[in-house]
């Protein structure tokens, strides 16, 4: 069977590429702390040794639209493009060409759905930077085959958080039960507390430290309980408008399983958001 | 209420450059054209099928040609699509960095928890 050998948990924050490749009067002051957070957490990836990746992310009403909107989707693609003409005009994203794992997104699509998530799927998918961005933070290479996942946690209604966290938990199982030698990250990005479009965006931090350290504290410690007693659709209006983006957090802590503790957590406090790297080494697999 | 159409509007026009260019520099006449021609447009579909019944409000209309985002704002526009596409349009004038964020913020200032409804 696969092994799961690295469990990451990741903010997907668009200005790190045009951040850390800005040089001279153009590159921001928070660049070079910035960069050497994301070049350690990178380590922690590559150290994993993986052969694949399931990427968690969410479309930002890109390829998915309201006329047609899905709450879980997996991609079945052999290669799958990615970004889009406004994520180049506004955070300067390069185009990008990524592999498809077939196989696994047929056996995820197949058990998925034997496990009572009604799964979508797409076998033509552009995926954007709730993907490409842990790409290029954890695997600039990006020479690994992907499975994408997207959620909706943009466009209500929206699944409840629990249902975020089973997801989690049962694309855990899934992938264990995948007939292959090969070695699997599971890396999916969301939000701590943010706003987008409202009037408390763009601050000098996160809208809601209280929030984000929380938080921080629910994922780094796998306390997925407490968590889910204090989160609920409504209570993420209150932290920022697009906080809700949190429960692709709460789909990775999932992953990581109830009670799990973080191998590594970091944060970077910037204007506008914190950034929040989490990861986890499942006992099965492990470090090579 | 026509929410899902003001979406629709700024989702389609926001991928669209020469759709940003022309509603930056003449909004009536962009609006007025995009309501006769791409707003029952079926996106998800083949070219030529299409809707029959989708148009904008008065108040809605007005708050598109006037750039009026806080008026979007209140009336239940997806802020993320509004936020995207007023940056396109307006975030070249900057004279600082995020001068434009902050000050489409700051017009915003008097909403309190909770925002309106962007449910479609």
């Amino acid at each position: 069977m696969a092994s799961i050998v690295a469990v990451i948990a990741s903010t997907h924050h668009p200005f790190y590429y045009k951040a850390s490749t800005a040089t001279g009067e153009d590159r921001p002051p928070f660049a070079d702390e910035w960069e050497r957070k994301i070049l350690a957490f990178r380590e922690t990836l590559t150290r994993a040794n993986p052969d694949v990746l399931v990427m968690v992310g969410s479309d930002h009403f890109h390829q998915l639209w309201l006329d047609n909107m899905p709450q879980f989707l997996v991609g079945k693609a052999p290669f799958y493009d990615a970004n889009w003409y406004n994520e180049e005009r506004e955070f300067g994203l390069p185009r990008m060409l990524l592999k498809g794992q077939e196989d696994l997104s047929a056996h995820i699509l197949r058990n998925g759905l034997d496990e009572g998530f009604d799964l979508a799927f797409s076998n033509e998918l552009r995926i954007d930077h709730s993907i490409t961005c842990p790409i290029i933070t954890l695997r600039p290479e990006a020479d690994l085959p992907i499975v994408p996942i997207y959620t909706n946690i943009f466009a209500p209604p929206l699944p409840q958080p629990a249902r975020f966290v089973k997801l989690g938990e049962t694309i855990r199982q899934i992938v264990e039960q995948w007939p292959s030698h090969l070695r699997v990250a599971i890396i999916g990005t969301g939000h701590l507390s943010l706003e987008l479009g409202g009037p408390r965006q763009f601050g000098p931090h996160g809208p809601d430290p209280e929030f984000d350290r929380r938080a921080v504290e629910w994922i780094a410690s796998g306390d997925i309980d407490n968590c889910l007693r204090e989160v609920t659709l409504d209570s993420l209006h209150s932290p920022g408008n697009a906080t809700h983006g949190f429960m692709d957090f709460m789909l990775m802590m999932g992953v990581a399983g109830a009670g799990a503790k973080a191998d590594y957590v970091d944060t970077l406090d910037l204007f506008h958001t914190m950034e929040a790297y989490f990861t986890w080494y499942p006992t099965q697999g492990g470090v090579r | 209420m026509s929410k899902y159409l003001l979406d629709k509007f700024l989702y389609t026009v926001d991928r669209d450059p020469d759709l940003v260019e022309r509603y930056r520099s003449s909004p009536r006449e962009l609006v007025t054209w995009w309501e006769e021609d791409r707003a029952n447009a079926v996106l998800n579909c083949h070219t030529g099928e299409a809707s029959t019944w989708l148009r904008f409000t008065d108040d809605e209309r007005q708050a598109l040609i006037g750039h009026d985002h806080v008026r979007l704002f209140e009336l239940g526009a997806h802020p993320f699509l509004t936020l995207t596409l007023f940056i396109a349009m307006f975030e070249r004038d900057n004279t600082e960095p995020l001068e434009y964020q902050k000050a489409f913020g700051a017009r915003l200032a008097h909403f309190d928890m909770p925002y309106p409804d962007i449910a479609t």
